[in-house]
């Protein structure tokens, strides 16, 4: 099989080669069989790239420990939903799996795309071609999945335990999707500087990838920061490690591209800027893979440190160079059609939203880059850690908390200022009200209370927007309340899908602040003796250890501590927290022990035990537990913004319009109906 | 005022904040990363060093790790090839570090005038055999 794999590897490389020379070649301007084969090569290539994938999942499933990829991550006693998702535990499966992947989202663009821009179709090939056939060409000189032993290990190393979780297995893929869905409009940017599109018109093919990456890469952070906390048990969810970082970054300007994009759209303005934030973008993602690959900055994640990243880093830098150079040749012609009319105008809160985005993905870029930079300029490492990206994250996340809310109250263009009062009313009233309820209740922390009452306030504007469209609903049409806000969500499903995803954003705000409340204890308790707790809530927790048993398992020993749990002197269950060793087919000892966190969890607090071994082999034991206030809403966030965001891309609804902007004269009627609101 | 002459007002408040919170950040937060004949180089060369917290990254000095579970304190050496001095930490140390083979740590604290060094964090990057490569797998103690 491996030989039908490595075959299949170099007809994608040639594949993805000829699309990328003849596609930029231009030949294919005159020559239509040109332009066809250019487009066709896509499907070549998704063909090709999945006859590789079966080939070495085949070898994965059949425990073919001869295949050096095979031997390295599987055992023949791994559960097999593991030997299937170890497909992308190494990097040489992780190259693959994103060459897979981008081949099939090439193949997808292309069959998608309307026909009307059929003209940009053989560069979109040509770039997706090419990416994919530079990811073949690292697996081909450099980390061959294929790769075959000399001789046959009776069994394979196993997977990492770490990496046994059922978040981890669909975690990298996530992102991966996220980081690879990215490559679609950088693909058509490319094509539309190429074949001087600069017109609106192009954004329209690119709107359902872009959410789609996003979205993609919005689930990849947060199950890595629910695997991350779940399983490493350091207590929490976000370090900003460098690995996090990067996944951030292209997040971040991703987030800022939805948002002005919809200012390109109604008023063709920022056409430079959403190009650079595409490519940007886009090398973000490559950039982030350079980074945890090449071991230039040290994170306690840790990669396999391999010629691989260099390649990465030639990649990135040939292709911003020419991205760069391609929209500067093209930036003439692409003038913004209107102009700023007022600083009371959406268009302005979009900017500054835009800004914002934009600087916290460089101050995370610099203190992440941080080592690297002073070792080059002072010849010596300073590192940066939390209290650097806290320190500037804070305020600056804040604003950005505080534009969501500001944002859908302003109408484009401008705004008078009885219309802001208007409009600004419920909301801040919202805002006002928690920070009140809030202090009342003893809150004290400045940051969490502007946080909390800036959460109440987006709410308050979401809640409104909802309200209000709702309303004229129901008077213009007669309709119920329920079946006027299901066809206003229905009729802008963009829209309202996007609101929701505010609210999922507000919920990941509020989680963050519980963080500041985190309450930790180290103990040692032998069976019997008790561990008293006060939550910021004011419960007295106890915790009384039930002392240590010792079992084997499918392909571990297992070394697990129980604690009973009281909360203010009533019980409330058990929790159990596990050292496990993990074993091959042979009972040998594979990787070092590893821990398993007992949480458990309520809306309120999370209650988190981590056994950290026991003494002299008795039943006295060592643990860590902690209290973390509100983690629960982290996830319930996560689930609201992926709501939104399906919601937002779901097809079907109104449809754009062909001009690929709306007239004047329509962003006019939205103010006139507020105007009629108000009547 | 024109809105565009505004709102470039508005943008270089924002751009200066982000550039002072950067700066500053970096300034009273910021931590020398040091191998430890770096360390050694510059306590010598400024005693007030010692009193400075600080990053190092070095190898455990295999045999030297000294644990006392009753007290969650762990005593061990570390190397970078030149210089060797003792570290002590009082805490949960992560499940990576271990006595079986030689490891990578980065311990954060203050070198002490005694030459001990006082971690309040060790990290420990997993060195063993088996780490063919682990996605994104670490190990954290804090």
């Amino acid at each position: 099989m491996t030989l039908l794999g490595q075959f299949a590897l170099w007809i994608g490389f040639f594949t993805g080669v000829w699309a990328a020379v003849v596609g930029f070649s231009g030949r294919w301007h005159t020559q239509p069989g040109l332009a066809a084969s250019t487009v066709r090569s896509a499907y070549a290539l998704a063909a090709a790239m999945v006859v590789a994938a079966l080939a070495l999942w085949k070898g994965l499933i059949s425990h073919d420990f001869n295949i050096e990829y095979v031997a390295a991550y599987t055992s023949a006693n791994l559960p097999t939903a593991y030997v299937f998702t170890a497909f992308w535990a190494g990097q040489k499966g992780s190259l693959l799996f994103w060459a897979v992947v981008l081949a099939l989202f090439g193949m997808l663009a292309q069959l998608t795309t309307s026909r009307r821009h059929q003209d940009l179709m053989p560069y979109v090939a040509a770039v997706t071609g090419g990416v994919t056939a530079f990811f073949i060409a690292t697996m081909l000189f450099s980390a061959n999945p294929f790769e075959r032993l000399p001789f046959t290990p009776p069994d394979g190393r196993g997977l990492n335990p770490q990496l046994q979780n059922p978040g981890m297995v669909i975690h990298p893929p996530m992102l991966y999707l996220g980081y690879i869905g990215i490559t679609v409009p950088f693909a058509f940017a490319i094509a539309a500087l190429m074949r001087r599109r600069l017109d609106t018109g192009w954004i329209h093919a690119i709107r359902k990838w872009t959410i789609l990456s996003w979205l993609f890469l919005s689930v990849g952070i947060t199950l890595g920061m629910w695997w991350a906390y779940v399983e490493l048990g350091w207590g929490g969810y976000w370090a900003w490690d460098p690995v996090e970082n990067a996944s951030l970054l292209p997040w971040l300007t991703m987030t800022a591209f939805l948002h002005s994009v919809m200012i390109q759209e109604k008023r063709g303005m920022l056409k430079r800027w959403n190009l650079s934030l595409i490519v940007a973008t886009f090398l973000l993602s490559i950039f982030g893979t350079f980074i945890t690959r090449s071991g230039v900055i040290a994170s306690v994640h840790s990669f396999t440190q391999s010629s691989v990243g260099y390649f990465f880093l030639v990649f990135l830098l040939a292709v911003g160079i020419a991205s760069f150079a391609l929209l500067y040749l093209r930036w003439p012609a692409l003038e913004p059609e209107s102009n700023l009319e007022s600083l009371a105008s959406r268009e302005a809160a979009f900017l500054f939203n835009n800004l914002v985005l934009v600087g916290i993905a460089f101050s995370v870029l610099w203190g992440t880059l941080f080592p690297i930079l002073s070792e080059w300029v002072r010849g010596v490492k300073v590192t940066v850690g939390p209290p650097f990206f806290n320190r500037v994250n804070i305020p600056l996340g804040l604003l950005l908390l505080a534009l969501t809310g500001i944002g859908p109250l302003i109408a484009w263009r401008k705004t008078s200022p009885a219309n802001l009062r208007r409009q600004f009313l419920v909301p801040s009233a919202a805002g006002l009200v928690t920070g009140l309820v809030l202090g009342a209740l003893g809150l004290r922390d400045p940051w969490v209370l502007v946080a909390l009452v800036l959460a109440g306030f987006v709410l308050g504007t979401v809640a409104q927007e909802f309200w209000r469209g709702t309303r004229a609903r129901m008077r213009m049409y007669g309709e119920s309340a329920l079946l006027g806000v299901v066809r206003l969500v229905n009729r802008n499903r963009r829209r309202y899908g996007g609101y929701l995803v505010h609210v999922g954003i507000l919920v990941y705000f509020v989680a963050f602040t519980g963080m500041a409340f985190k309450v930790t204890r180290e103990v040692t308790l032998s069976p019997g003796e008790t561990a008293t707790i006060e939550s910021p809530y004011g419960h007295t927790y106890t915790f009384t250890s039930l002392g240590v048993s010792q079992y084997a398992a499918l392909n571990r020993i297992v070394s697990a501590a129980t604690l009973e749990v009281q909360k203010d002197g009533t019980k409330i269950g058990v929790i159990k927290s596990e050292k496990r060793q993990h074993v091959d087919s042979f009972g040998q000892k594979t990787f070092e022990p590893s821990t398993e966190v007992g949480i458990r969890s309520d809306l309120r607090e999370d209650l988190y035990v981590v056994y950290a071994g026991s003494i002299g082999g008795t039943e006295r034991a060592n643990f860590a537990i902690s209290i973390n206030p509100l983690v629960w809403w982290v996830w319930a966030g996560g689930v609201i913004l992926v709501m939104g965001g399906l919601l937002a891309m779901w097809p079907g609804g109104r449809a754009a319009t062909p001009t690929g902007r709306r007239t004047e004269a329509q962003a006019g009627f939205e103010t006139q109906l507020v105007g009629a609101e108000a009547g | 005022m024109k809105p565009r002459t505004k709102f470039l007002v508005g943008a270089t408040i924002i751009v200066a904040s982000v550039t002072f919170l950067i700066v500053s950040g970096i300034k009273e937060t910021g931590t020398y990363f040091l191998t430890p004949t770096e360390l050694a180089q510059r306590t010598e060369a400024d005693p007030t060093f010692y009193d400075v917290g600080i990053k190092v990254g070095a190898r455990v000095v295999p045999g030297s790790i000294r644990r006392d579970d009753a007290a969650r304190r762990v005593d061990f050496e570390v190397t970078d090839g030149q210089h060797r001095f003792p570290v002590t930490y009082v805490g949960l140390v992560p499940d990576t570090f271990t006595d079986a083979n030689e490891i990578e740590v980065i311990v954060e604290g203050k070198m002490g005038r005694d030459g001990v060094f006082r971690a309040t964090e060790v990290l420990a990057k997993c060195g063993s055999r088996y780490e063919a490569e682990l996605r994104d797998a670490d190990v954290k103690s804090s």
